[in-house]
């Protein structure tokens, strides 16, 4: 019966294989064929797995130390979530440092498949979605069953949202190189991938739901709200925004249904909010989580997280227009994305409130656990970004800022900053609790990777920051006989250092990350390193001097 | 709501706080209110907007947006700006649009406008194939506008003519053209390194053969003259010089006889108004090889009359 199962299953991926091998066969364009190809392998690949009855998936558990046995929770696509995250962490780091020190020294652009213009969307999507995304996949299933007190509903389907998201991310990332593109901004991939996209995301949600129908708990925790929003609204972005007409179903161009305007401000409704619930509510749902249990406190306000949860879902959807001020859309959708924008302000900063103000009563622990401070730097970072925002999105400073390097800083402020650092600290917590281990191998590491990490994000921000007021005075600048002074690239050469300086700043951060694979791979290795505690701080009675009696008062 | 709420009266130690009476995997919930500030500013800012919504466009109806009671729009206000600034420059435009090009060299003050706004549309325009110093590219065919070697004429009015007809631009009738045939196949490899050791010797560079002298009279001289000088009237670059326009070792000089590289200037009397036109051949002539209209005609080359007649 079993081996009926097996072969059937062989079967079944013999006929994909074929179906894939055909349509590499007809393909209109090689991007296409390539990756028609790359399914073809892939479901070879499992059908000598279903044949063989070899299970890689499961040596790989052996390789990454997964404990075995039966557990209280479904945490195996968290785990391997984990080092998805990690590994997809590293490309995505390693690209963007490559394309910082490509604008600074342009020598490094190697055509066609190395240059600037393919790296970049590999290395956005690497950071946001194989990095962010497999954060939210892992994080979201670990936290739903623990706050629903159930295990994941359809186990199956998970397992397919996790591998499948991999092979999206495979999909997106080698056609970016092979030139395979549809030219919309973190939408980049084409529309065999966005419907594939599509089926995971469908998948994700079914589960996601399905756990929280069974919940044992009455209430459905903040997170899971959080969690909710973020995977329903991406859903709808996704699909909305790259509804496109293939050229041909054997080839990968196609042709949005949208036109000029109505497509540009489709794009940024996508793209503001795809920061909006997939960096900001995504994130914000980890958060809520990870901060009570690290300091072992209460939630600070459950009002202020039922009031800026609503107000916060309902007031970003609007707020994408700011980043079309001064174009051809009609001004009063200008008008309403900067007013929404300005109105996002305290909502997004009661996140940061309920966050930092769950410290009350565990402040010391900023001193003592580097977790704790990592989580602490991310909320502020938070709050810093979504104070620049609703900043920027005012006309008068987004005329000076709009399409300079202030942008860039002010994205990386967030995403390094606040993605990043939450992302690190969470999976600090998950590590030692997922695999079974007392703690992290070394807690100083962990410091180390706090200073690397915030020391590169002031590089990266403040570098940006210079160069964007700097580009933007000299854009504007006007001579005294009423004509402009500088030429574009008048202020490309003006920048080379601060490029410099930005690289600089990311090759920190990469080298925290870097802390950080060590770090987790001892601790897989389920080694623990002997290290003075970082927590103590030892009483010396002889320093210890209370004020003698007859002390003379200072005047 | 309330019975749900048994916990209600449970104080958290640390804050003095009551828990709402949540708890999920060990986490509850405080019942603090929100921050009064917090909810203040947030009021504050959806006023601000109420208020904004109604002085600036805002909202959709089925024809437009609501127009604002400012009247603001965002075209009106770019229309209001380049008016204002057209009409600072008015003045200025009229006069160098009228002035003779004799005349605005004569006029300093008149010139060294014309010098600051031909900057400006440099920068925007020319600076692609000219490099922002105008240095042009020795090795590309970019020629260097900041020295004294001009392959057509170096006066204002030479300059405005290239300017405005562009070098070699299909599109323009008067556009300035010249062509140097290719030599591929018409001389073997010793015969072309002595071509190119004559063009060299002009610059003292190499040491002229009879061969190479020989080859350069028969089919060289007509256009590039017998020192190797050029000709300004048909754009014949000078060779004896050390300025060259495709590199000048004798590979390069070699490679250029055999399949000659010949740059393109586009007609910017299509693109750009006669008076961004002349205030670019200030600039240009102001560079530093700008020649005066005496000495180019004392060679005896085209000085072709323009004046303000010229202007639409």
């Amino acid at each position: 019966m079993q081996a009926e199962a097996a072969m059937g299953r062989a079967g079944l991926w013999f006929g994909v294989m074929l179906l894939a091998l055909a349509a590499a066969v007809m393909a209109h364009d090689t991007g296409f064929a390539f990756h028609a190809g790359l399914v073809a392998f892939v479901a070879f690949c499992l059908m000598w797995m279903s044949a063989s009855r070899f299970d890689p998936a499961g040596k790989a558990e052996g390789f990454f130390r997964m404990p075995e046995g039966p557990s209280k929770y479904d945490d195996a696509p968290v785990r391997w979530g984990v080092i998805a995250t990690l590994f997809w962490g590293t490309a995505g780091f390693l690209a963007g440092l490559y394309i910082a020190l490509q604008l600074a020294f342009p020598v490094l652009n190697f055509e066609p498949y190395l240059n600037f213009g393919r790296l970049r969307p590999l290395h956005t999507s690497a950071v946001i979605f194989a990095f962010g995304g497999n954060a939210l996949i892992a994080t979201s299933f670990y936290i739903v069953q623990r706050t629903c007190r159930t295990q994941l509903a359809f186990p199956g389907l998970a397992r397919f949202v996790f591998w499948g998201y991999q092979m999206f991310i495979v999909l997106a990332a080698s056609g970016y190189l092979l030139g395979v593109t549809q030219s919309k901004e973190y939408a980049e991939p084409e529309w065999y991938v966005d419907l594939w996209l599509t089926a995971v995301w469908l998948a994700y949600l079914a589960v996601f739901v399905g756990t929280i129908v069974k919940r044992k708990e009455p209430h459905i925790y903040v997170a899971n709200w959080f969690f909710l929003a973020f995977i329903v609204t991406v859903a709808m972005l996704h699909v909305v925004n790259n509804l496109a007409i293939p050229v041909s179903f054997l080839g990968s161009r196609s042709y949005s249904v949208f036109a000029g305007v109505q497509d540009a401000l489709t794009q940024w409704w996508y793209g503001h909010n795809a920061v909006g619930f997939f960096l900001t509510a995504g994130f914000l749902a980890m958060m809520y989580y990870f901060v009570p249990k690290q300091a072992e406190r209460p939630v600070y306000s459950y009002r202020l997280s039922i009031i800026h949860f609503w107000s916060l879902i309902f007031l970003y959807i609007w707020a994408g227009p700011h980043h079309l001020h001064y174009t051809a859309l009609p001004d009063w959708a200008q008008t309403l994305g900067m007013v929404f924008s300005i109105m996002l302000w305290m909502p997004s900063w009661g996140g940061m409130i309920n966050g930092l103000m769950t410290l009350n009563g565990a402040w010391d622990k900023i001193r003592t656990d580097p977790i704790i401070r990592m989580m602490v730097m991310a909320l502020a970072f938070y709050g810093m970004s979504t104070f620049e925002g609703p900043m920027m999105s005012i006309k008068a400073v987004n005329s000076l800022s709009h399409y300079t390097d202030w942008t860039i800083g002010h994205v990386h402020s967030g995403a390094l900053g606040w993605n990043g650092m939450i992302t690190f600290a969470c999976i600090y917590y998950l590590v030692p609790r997922l695999w079974k281990r007392t703690r992290m191998y070394s807690l100083r590491m962990i410091n180390w990777h706090f200073w690397l990490a915030t020391l590169g994000i002031v590089f990266y921000a403040a570098s940006m920051w210079v160069a964007g007021i700097t580009q933007g005075l000299m854009w504007r600048e006007y001579g005294a006989d009423g004509y402009l002074v500088n030429s574009f690239a008048d202020t490309v050469a003006a920048l080379h250092p601060m490029y410099v300086l930005r690289a600089f700043g990311g090759g920190l951060y990469l080298a925290g990350f870097v802390v950080m694979l060590w770090n987790v791979a001892q601790t897989l290795a389920g080694r623990l390193r002997s290290e003075a505690p970082m927590t103590e701080t030892p009483y010396d009675p002889d320093a210890d001097r209370p004020l003698p009696a007859d002390a003379v008062p200072a005047e | 709501m309330a019975n749900e709420r048994p916990d209600t009266k449970r104080i958290d130690e640390a804050t003095g706080t009551g828990f709402v009476g949540h708890e999920w995997d060990g986490i509850e919930e405080l019942d603090t209110p929100m921050p009064r500030w917090w909810l203040w500013t947030f009021y504050l800012t959806i006023a601000w907007a109420l208020v904004y919504v109604v002085l600036y466009p805002a909202w959709p109806l089925i024809a437009k947006g609501t127009e604002g009671t400012l009247g603001w729009t965002s075209r009106g206000q770019l229309a209001a700006e380049m008016g204002d600034a057209e009409k600072a420059r008015a003045e200025l435009n009229r006069q160098i649009a009228t002035v003779s090009l004799a005349d605005l060299q004569a006029d300093p003050e008149l010139m060294s406008k014309a010098v600051a706004g031909g900057a400006a549309a440099f920068k925007v325009n020319c600076i692609q194939c000219h490099g922002t110093g105008a240095a042009g590219s020795q090795g590309l065919g970019y020629p260097n506008l900041a020295d004294d070697d001009w392959l057509w004429g170096g006066d204002l009015a030479a300059i405005e003519i290239t300017l405005k007809h562009g070098i070699r631009d299909a599109g323009d009738g008067e556009t300035r053209i010249s062509a140097m045939p290719p030599f591929a196949g018409v001389f073997d490899q010793s015969q072309l390194s002595a071509l190119a050791d004559h063009v060299l010797s002009f610059s003292g560079k190499a040491k002229s053969s009879p061969v190479g002298a020989q080859i350069y009279a028969d089919n060289c001289v007509a256009c590039h003259g017998e020192k190797g000088q050029g000709d300004r009237v048909q754009g014949a670059p000078r060779l004896s010089d050390a300025i060259w326009l495709y590199g000048g070792t004798r590979e390069e000089i070699i490679r250029q006889v055999l399949d000659p590289h010949m740059g393109m200037m586009p007609a910017w009397g299509k693109r750009l108004d006669p008076v961004t036109i002349r205030m670019l051949a200030a600039y240009v002539h102001s560079l530093g090889g700008g020649e005066d209209f005496a000495t180019v005609e004392a060679k005896g080359e085209q000085t072709p009359a323009v004046d303000g007649d010229e202007q639409p």
